[in-house]
């Protein structure tokens, strides 16, 4: 793709899309009660939009669905996940996760 | 005044609780970095991505699509689609900062992350912090702390990116410190059940275009949660 003009504008446009995204309902709703049924709905957008970041990135380390113990993530992310609850803690989580990938990389290359 | 906000208890607050995630931000950024690098794309328009857009998954997105030769309009539309969820976000802070001038309402949005969400929203509806004074401060900490480890992250994975082995496994650090920020949302079985439905749907719509499965998978999962919160009340009467 051509370096110069073109990249920049999908920069800008990008970049104001993902600004009006962000400002959008900050800015609409200032001052203004929100709805009940979109506040009891809000309540599910953490655990939905989270799992379904965290998920596909341990069951689809590069692209297609791998449920087998090649799957290293899968297995450093069941310590982890064990690790986020029993911790609460974003550091534990990190450091067993990864240790856990490590590990495991090591030991079947 | 900016320095009474710096020393405010929430500010402080903010800075402690994202503290944690500062390294897997790093490591984020400097994928990112690398993906711009790997694309041909020029250090300007590298960094350009990093402060105009300001959110790795789209920028991600944007890299791999670049190397595919995609149509600039699909780059826009691709970083669209997976920016969506700010909207939601956006929506579930509103309340909390409706009497906040114009002005900062769109700075705290510019600097508005997936980390600062999660951190700030916890805070924000929690029994002990929620409506405390000048709570936006904790946000404005959480999201000035992602965009500082942002940039100079971005420049070193440019420069330095390269060299770095793919073995490390850099890029899990990503979906584990979302892990950690899943965990305390989960809070009763509907919010369980959004988050079961949100990944299963998401993993099964994997393959879908535009990371469309992302959103599918973001709205089954808050429609599901929402569903078993009324069906729970149905019950109970």
């Amino acid at each position: 793709m051509d370096n110069g003009l073109v990249l920049w504008m999908v920069i800008l446009a990008s970049g104001a899309l993902t600004f009006g995204l962000r400002w959008s309902f900050i800015h609409a709703l200032g001052g203004r009660e929100i709805p009940p049924t979109l506040m009891r709905l809000l309540r599910y957008v953490p655990p939905a939009v989270l799992a379904a970041l965290v998920v596909p990135a341990i069951l689809r380390p590069d692209g297609p669905i791998d449920l087998s113990l090649d799957n290293h993530r899968l297995i450093a992310g069941a310590f982890a996940l064990v690790a986020a609850v029993a911790t609460r803690s974003v550091f534990g989580t990190l450091a067993v996760g990864m240790g856990a990938l490590w590990i495991v990389n090591y030991l079947f290359p | 005044m900016l320095l009474s906000a710096f020393r405010s208890r929430p500010f402080l607050a903010g800075v402690r609780a994202i503290a944690p995630l500062v390294p897997p931000m790093f490591a984020f950024g400097m994928i990112s970095g690398v993906a711009a690098a790997d694309a041909g794309v020029s250090f300007a328009a590298a960094m350009g991505m990093a402060v105009v857009i300001f959110a790795g998954a789209a920028q991600l997105a944007i890299a791999q699509l670049i190397n595919q030769d995609a149509l600039p309009v699909v780059l826009v539309a691709t970083a669209f689609v997976i920016n969506l969820r700010f909207a939601m976000y956006s929506a579930s802070l509103a309340p909390h900062l409706k009497h906040l001038p114009a002005p900062k309402r769109a700075g705290l949005a510019y600097i508005l992350s997936d980390q600062a969400y999660a951190l700030s929203i916890i805070r924000m509806t929690s029994d002990e912090h929620g409506g405390e004074e000048r709570g936006h401060l904790f946000l404005f900490a959480c999201g000035l702390m992602v965009w500082l480890t942002w940039l100079p992250a971005s420049v070193a994975g440019y420069v330095i990116g390269a060299g770095i082995p793919p073995s490390w496994g850099l890029g899990f650090a990503v979906p584990l410190s979302f892990m950690a920020l899943l965990v305390p949302a989960l809070k009763d079985r509907p919010t369980v059940v959004a988050a079961i439905v949100g990944g299963s749907v998401a993993v099964i719509a994997g393959g879908l275009p535009y990371n469309l499965g992302l959103g599918l998978g973001a709205v089954s999962g808050i429609a599901t949660g929402y569903l078993t919160e009324r069906l729970r009340e149905a019950r109970n009467g």
